[in-house]
């Protein structure tokens, strides 16, 4: 059966449960205190060392002029102008609907057909290990590598995909291009997104169904609950903790995205798939606004941690019920 | 009538019937066909020649070469047909395939030494994050630590920042530090992006081996470090294992900060694969051997870890 554990959760119970008792502490060697701090310190220190001070550094800098491309200039602190400028800047709000767009439709598709598929997969078929694990394959890669044999596959002339779509639908392979037109773009990269990661959710869908007893199921047949009515009063109300979670990863994830779709779309044509951490790499590694773009990178890690908070008190609410 | 003579009727009522079982079964598997074709098309098309990989409409049927890979690792020069008439006879069989299109083999190519790379950057820094993550998850595991939770919580949220973001930073200190561009970097960079991973899935398995058996040895007169090394690790040793391939697999396939902080020494096969240039583009077949010789490890570890995936995709957070 599977467990669901909340991170806030999981360190409560961990810090909840008492350290080994009295006699233990008279234990020959090094005392537990010394040893417990000897063991996290290593792991403390290092993550402030490459993501603390950075990040601090960082915030620091987001108050600055500073411009790599022109580092003799003087640094000179401008205060929140990185802020305003970034905040009254209508492309990056664009940019940020977007990402938003894009998180929206990726994740929708990835629960429902995830969903579906766990569904599906629970009944036990015949052969459905070997297949859950094809299934996964996916999710496993690097996306870097798998936007960039997507191109391959969506090359409008040589590339199979416009070709199966010809076959199924009669529109000419070559006449139109899924990376290349304005229209089909966003719905390419949400696509390519959703061949990834529909196996994660898959998964941890797969892991909600398994964690409702038989039992229930045995009662509602009793009582003649008709399948539909099962799915809507006991399958779908005991697997909400499973889908906010795959919803939470997902979404942060997706808000993140870099990898696939700079390899794949590079945020073209034009704009269209320009996602907000595109426009940070261009902001911080082509333009070289370090301030600039650190003031960005600030405003989207607010918005991530922000986000991620409400939702996980959300969903503490929903395993309460 | 009890439990187990329920289960020996023909079917229990919640059990699927067979033919929806076999309805279900044939969707997953049309799904499964579906998701692998990208990837069976990425496969074959290693095996094709530079023009039947270019082909237009697309080839399903071609003739099998070596071509991709013998691309992928050599760096070849083209000659004139005279040139080459007065060569010697090749002597391998990849000096037969570079010829016949007027080529020459002028030295290896720079994959070998990314692939390197790779391996180094991945296993060094999987190494470290295990390390690290095993003493930190065991500490947080078995001693009360002051504010463990927001230890913990502060540890996890090192990972939800966008890695361009995380770069910018990184980027201006390795500047300072002489640390862009080496593998070494890269190590410590991983392993800190790991190391969050190995204390979240690691106090996890270690929060599922009893306590007994190490009260046990601590009575029978063994210290602390003795009883971690000879009680906790062994019954600890699956969980490990299944979090160093996930750091693995993490390293393995990074490309943001691999493509923003390394140029060419330290350069990962991530941000390799999609410059792998031919005459006139990018040169598909060898792209394609590279990038299948990059994803079978993966594929293995996937199998490999089958039964560990949900904890590990989900930071510890669903169990099976």
């Amino acid at each position: 059966m599977s467990t669901i554990i909340h991170p806030d959760h999981a360190a409560m119970t961990g810090a909840g449960e008492v350290a080994l008792s009295q006699p233990m502490k008279h234990v020959r060697g090094l005392s537990d205190r010394t040893i417990a701090w000897l063991f996290v310190a290593p792991t403390i220190a290092l993550l402030l060392a490459i993501n603390i001070f950075p990040l601090v550094w960082m915030i620091r800098l987001s108050f600055t002029n500073l411009n790599l491309s022109m580092s003799y200039l003087p640094l000179r602190f401008i205060g929140l102008d990185n802020f305003t400028d970034i905040l009254g800047d209508e492309d990056v709000w664009f940019r940020l609907q977007t990402t938003a767009r894009f998180v929206l439709w990726s994740v929708a598709l990835e629960m429902v057909i995830g969903f579906g598929l766990a569904l599906l997969i629970k009944r036990q078929f015949r052969g459905h290990s070997f297949w859950t694990t094809i299934i996964l394959l996916p999710m496993m890669l690097s996306p870097a590598v798998v936007g960039n044999f997507w191109t391959l596959l969506l090359q409008p002339q040589i590339g199979p995909f416009n070709h199966f779509i010809s076959l199924l639908t009669g529109v000419p392979a070559s006449s139109f291009s899924m990376t290349g037109e304005v229209v089909l773009a966003p719905w390419t990269i949400v696509l390519v997104d959703t061949w990834m990661w529909t196996p994660y959710v898959m998964l941890i869908c797969l892991a909600g169904l398994r964690s409702i007893p038989d039992y229930i199921y045995e009662a509602a047949e009793v009582d003649r609950a008709s399948a539909w009515r099962q799915f809507w009063s006991i399958t779908l109300p005991m697997t909400v903790p499973f889908l906010m979670l795959a919803v939470l990863f997902r979404a942060i994830e997706n808000f993140k995205m870099f990898d696939m779709v700079n390899l794949l779309t590079s945020g073209g044509p034009g704009s269209t798939t320009e996602l907000v951490s595109i426009t940070l790499k261009r902001a911080a590694f082509e333009k070289w606004r370090t301030g600039y773009s650190s003031a960005l990178a600030i405003i989207l890690f607010v918005t991530v941690f922000g986000a991620a908070n409400i939702y996980v008190k959300a969903l503490n609410k929903v395993k309460q019920r | 009538m009890t439990a187990a003579a329920a289960k020996s009727t023909a079917h229990s009522i919640v059990e699927a019937s067979p033919r929806s079982r076999a309805v279900a079964g044939s969707l997953v598997i049309l799904y499964a066909v579906i998701t692998l074709l990208p990837m069976v098309w990425i496969v074959a098309t290693a095996f094709k020649s530079q023009s039947d990989a270019i082909a237009y409409p697309p080839k399903v049927l071609f003739e099998p070469t070596l071509e991709g890979y013998v691309n992928l690792f050599t760096v070849r020069t083209r000659q004139t047909a005279d040139f080459i008439a007065k060569l010697p006879p090749p002597s391998t069989w990849y000096d037969v395939i570079v010829r016949k299109h007027d080529m020459v083999i002028a030295g290896p190519s720079k994959v070998v030494p990314r692939f390197v790379n790779s391996l180094i950057i991945g296993f060094g820094s999987t190494f470290l994050a295990v390390f690290l993550g095993t003493l930190a998850a065991y500490a947080f595991s078995r001693f009360r630590i002051p504010l463990a939770d927001d230890l913990l919580f502060f540890i996890l949220s090192t990972r939800m920042m966008p890695p361009v973001a995380v770069a910018i930073p990184i980027y201006l200190m390795y500047r300072q530090l002489n640390l862009t561009d080496t593998r070494l970097g890269m190590i410590l960079l991983y392993t800190a992006v790991n190391v969050s991973l190995a204390v979240w899935l690691l106090k996890g398995f270690i929060d599922e081996i009893p306590r007994e058996y190490e009260e046990a040895a601590l009575v029978d007169g063994y210290t602390r470090l003795q009883a971690l090394r000879k009680v906790v690790l062994p019954q600890a040793v699956t969980g490990i294992a299944a979090t160093a391939i996930f750091c693995l697999i993490f390293s393995w396939n990074e490309y943001a900060f691999a493509v923003l902080l390394t140029s060419g020494e330290a350069q990962t096969m991530p941000p390799f694969i999609p410059f792998i240039i031919g005459e006139g583009g990018q040169d598909w077949p060898a792209v394609a051997a590279a990038t299948t010789l990059f994803v079978v490890p993966i594929v293995l570890f996937t199998v490999l870890l089958r039964k560990h995936l949900l904890r590990g995709i989900t930071f510890g957070a669903v169990r099976k």
